[in-house]
């Protein structure tokens, strides 16, 4: 058992979680996941390792409410315990010397991209932060980023706060003005690192991506992860979760990502009508202006 | 004592049956098949044992378990005596009892089995296994005295449970590291319930743990440490992390959502309980299966899909009959359930739409000429490709070592298949006080050669901590 050392919404539907697990705060670093289950009965998911504190023994990741396992924890409270908790898994990101670096991120990519970022200041490297939300009240750490990175801009689909647009007309508009990053790296949904893919392409950059695949064990043994990159058939939880954004195949990648969609909806229905979702759910702290 | 077989004892040519569910009944649900025998049944067929003088039997078994030994105690009635004899060389007797491929081993070689019927050691091992557990007469093995001395066990599979229930025996400190949250290995996540009630499993863990063995889950080996980090911190340290690793075959399609590893299936079907209504984790519930390969992985897999609902399910196989590897009860059982077999076909493509498996195309095969191990290789006919529509193919080829260690152990001796290099009879690797057996080694192999290597470690890991004597003996021959 795992204590929750805290379990707090950010801004509606996305959460932080901090748990007390020394032996993956002892060895985490950034780039890599772990592996948990909110309870007995529960699915194995795959979260990035946000931040972590070796000295306090606790690592921290951001979630986004996506389905029934989601859900479930986002509905654990602060003080309770969960069953499992895996990891490090997946290898470290390569923070090396490269000059500027541009990180972008949205949703949960937001929070699983600031260890990153700050190992890439630590590193010597000049940072520049994207950050994404549809609209301003989804926003969350920005701050973090700010007391960190070089640059910081934000995009909403809205415009509501920084300009509007995504991190990808961003990065496309620091590129036309001649930005020459030695590194781009894209965390977040599909979306997101897809088309991120697709500007590295035509601009030639070095694309780092964390993907996101199903998972269940993160040991290399149900090749449930499996992904194609450059031609080659890799499994995401050993020969990654970062990958050259260039060659994977998205498409590929997307099919399998929606592999259980049917049943995971099934499981959410299930769920709600027997309460289970229902009960509980703290309001949060509402709207997050940051 | 038993009479020995003096001279004209009349041979008992009828092998007792076992009970088993009917076919009809068990395809659709996840109790365990095979019922076990009666304790009538149990007494006929322990009387059966000649009692030979020159047990063949025993060396058809990879730990040379004590056969006329148990049986004799159970003929005259003496269960504790039996569990006793048979624990002293096979700490899982109802696990073997169970999953033993016995016909290629202790049944064998049996001096019953010129005469057609040997004796059903595999499932007398069970009976007074399960009986001694109902009885509540099985004590975990006393500990020595402490030497002070600790040894990190990693795995916790038959290879890793055994060896660290020696290494209890003998009075050390045992920490087993385990990647996933339940132990076990495949006892757990792999064989299905219907073949081996998990509660058994559990029962065996808990006995270990009641010796004294701290076991820590999730905590993945080149990941939460490495394997040097551990082996600073003890004595001495055991791998025996298996052969996960699932193969796929590099054919078109075979990314296509619905083709998966047995072991995926398996272990969301296993391990994370999707069989259960109501659990958590969702699995495919296909109207057709096609299960590639034809070990007992394949068998696992296709009853489990037929459990789980398909209408139909097929064993493709690339070779004959005669090759199938699986133990021979499995395919039977398979068989009656309604398994259908596809031999000499291999499948050569995956089709689907919008990115979902329809359909698997399969060419047809012929056996060659036998290869040097007499083994007749499959040849491909050409134009014989035909297409079955189907929505879940689950691919049982094999599997090897996952690399964690391996990656992040860069002087740990290793084959090009991934495989640890380790010593056959000591289970040393290059690297002083660092051992390992089982399927990491042999590649994936059986539970009984895993707990045999597992055993051999354990002896040949005291012996270094009493001597800290490092020279790997050279295999006789
Ligand atoms: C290495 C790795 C790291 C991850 N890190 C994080 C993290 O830090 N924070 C986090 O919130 N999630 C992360 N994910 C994704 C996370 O594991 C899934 O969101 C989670 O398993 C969903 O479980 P569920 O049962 O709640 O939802 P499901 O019911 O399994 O999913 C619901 C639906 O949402 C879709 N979906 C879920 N997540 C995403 C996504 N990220 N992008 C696009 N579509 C998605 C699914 O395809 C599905 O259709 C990571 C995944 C991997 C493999
Ligand atoms: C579906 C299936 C059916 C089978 N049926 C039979 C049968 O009927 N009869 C038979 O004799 N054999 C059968 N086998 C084979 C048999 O199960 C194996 O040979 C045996 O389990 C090997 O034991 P092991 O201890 O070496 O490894 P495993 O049982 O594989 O256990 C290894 C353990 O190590 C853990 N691990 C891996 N990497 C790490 C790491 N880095 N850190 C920490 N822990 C780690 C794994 O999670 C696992 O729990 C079957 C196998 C499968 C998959
Ligand atoms: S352990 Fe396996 S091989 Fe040995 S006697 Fe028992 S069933 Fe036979
Ligand atoms: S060889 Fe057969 S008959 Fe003889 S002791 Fe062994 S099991 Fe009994
Ligand atoms: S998550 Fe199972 S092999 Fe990667």
């Amino acid at each position: 058992m795992y204590e929750i050392v805290e379990r707090r919404q950010l801004v509606p539907d996305h959460h932080v979680l901090t748990i007390h697990a020394p032996h993956v705060a002892n060895k985490v670093q950034p780039g890599q996941f772990v592996i948990l289950r909110s309870d007995e009965e529960g699915e194995r998911i795959p979260l990035s390792v946000a931040d972590f504190d070796r000295e306090a023994g606790t690592v921290t990741s951001v979630f986004l409410e996506a389905g029934a396992a989601t859900m479930k924890l986002a509905r654990l409270e602060t003080g309770g315990t969960i069953p499992t908790y895996m990891g490090p898994l997946g290898k470290a990101s390569e923070v090396e010397p490269c000059g500027t670096v541009v990180l972008m991120g949205g949703c949960y990519g937001i929070g699983a991209l600031y260890p990153i970022a700050r190992a890439h200041r630590a590193a010597g490297n000049r940072v520049i932060s994207i950050l994404e939300a549809h609209t301003q009240w989804l926003l969350y750490w920005t701050e973090r980023h700010q007391a960190i990175a070089d640059e910081v801009y934000v995009m909403t689909s809205d415009g509501t706060a920084g300009e509007r647009g995504l991190s990808f007309d961003k990065l496309t508009a620091l590129l036309d003005g001649g930005l020459a990053p030695g590194l781009v790296y894209a965390i977040g949904c599909t979306f997101l690192m897809s088309s991120a893919a697709k500007l590295a392409e035509e601009r030639d950059l070095n694309l780092k991506v964390a993907l996101n695949t199903v998972m269940v064990d993160g040991t290399g043994m149900c090749g449930g992860c499996r992904c194609s990159a450059g031609g080659e058939p890799k499994f995401a939880c050993v020969d990654g979760p970062e990958f050259d954004g260039r060659a994977v195949d998205w498409e590929g990648l997307m099919a399998r990502r929606r592999a259980y969609r049917p049943q995971e909806l099934a499981t959410m229905r299930r769920l709600d009508s027997s309460g289970k979702l229902a009960s509980s759910k703290p309001a949060g702290k509402g709207p997050h202006h940051g | 004592m038993a009479e020995p077989p003096s001279g004209k004892k009349v041979i008992d040519l009828v092998r007792r049956p076992m009970p088993a569910q009917p076919a009809d009944e068990r395809s659709h649900n996840f109790t365990e098949v095979a019922l076990g025998y009666t304790l009538e049944l149990a007494s006929e067929e322990a009387r059966r044992c000649l009692d030979c003088k020159m047990p063949r039997c025993m060396d058809g078994c990879p730990v040379n378990v004590d056969i006329p030994g148990f049986i004799r105690e159970l003929a005259k009635g003496d269960l504790r005596g039996a569990i006793s004899t048979l624990r002293e060389h096979n700490l899982l007797p109802a696990v073997c009892g169970r999953v033993c491929p016995q016909e290629n081993q202790c049944e064998a070689v049996c001096n019953l089995v010129k005469r057609g019927a040997s004796v059903a050691i595999g499932r007398l091992e069970r009976f007074v296994a399960d009986a001694a557990a109902m009885d509540n007469m099985i004590e975990p093995p006393q500990p020595s005295p402490s030497t002070g001395k600790r040894v990190a066990v990693v795995g916790s599979g038959p290879a890793g449970l055994t060896c660290a229930c020696d290494l209890l025996r003998l009075g050390h400190q045992v920490t087993i590291y385990e990647a996933l949250h339940e132990p076990g290995g495949v006892l757990i996540y792999g064989i299905p319930e219907f073949r081996l009630p998990k509660h058994i499993v559990r029962r065996e863990i808990d006995q270990i743990r009641a010796m004294g063995a701290e076991i820590v889950c999730d905590f993945v080996v080149g990941q939460s440490a490495t394997l040097s980090e551990l082996r600073a911190q003890f004595d001495a340290v055991f791998v025996g992390t298996g052969a996960g690793l699932p193969w796929f075959m590099g054919i078109p399609g075979e990314n296509l959502v619905g083709v998966m590893s047995a072991n995926e299936y398996l272990t969301r079907v296993n391990l994370l309980k999707a069989y259960q209504t109501g659990a958590a984790t969702p699995v495919p519930k296909p109207r057709v299966a096609a299960v590639v390969g034809a070990g007992n992985v394949a068998m696992d897999a296709a009853r489990t899909a037929l459990r789980l609902g398909a209408k139909q399910v097929h064993i493709v196989y690339r070779r004959s009959r005669d090759e199938v590897p699986a133990r021979l009860e499995e395919v039977e059982h398979a068989e009656e359930e309604g398994i259908i077999f596809d031999f000499l076909t291999l499948p050569v493509a995956f089709g689907g739409e919008n990115g979902r498996l329809t359909t698997i195309t399969c060419q047809k095969q012929q056996l060659g000429e036998p290869d040097e191990r007499g083994r007749r290789s499959p040849v491909p006919i050409e134009g014989s490709e035909y297409d079955m529509p189907c929505d879940l193919v689950v691919m049982a080829i094999g599997q090897s070592p996952n690399p964690l260690i391996k990656n992040t152990t860069p002087d740990l001796q290793t084959s090009r298949r991934g495989t640890i290099s380790a010593d056959d009879k000591t289970g040393r690797t290059n690297l002083p006080g660092v051992f390992a057996g089982g399927d990491v080694v042999t590649g994936q192999a059986t539970v009984i050669l895993a707990m045999g290597a597992g055993r051999k470690a354990a002896a040949s890991i005291d012996d270094w901590l009493r001597t800290g004597e490092w020279a790997i003996v050279e295999a006789e021959g």
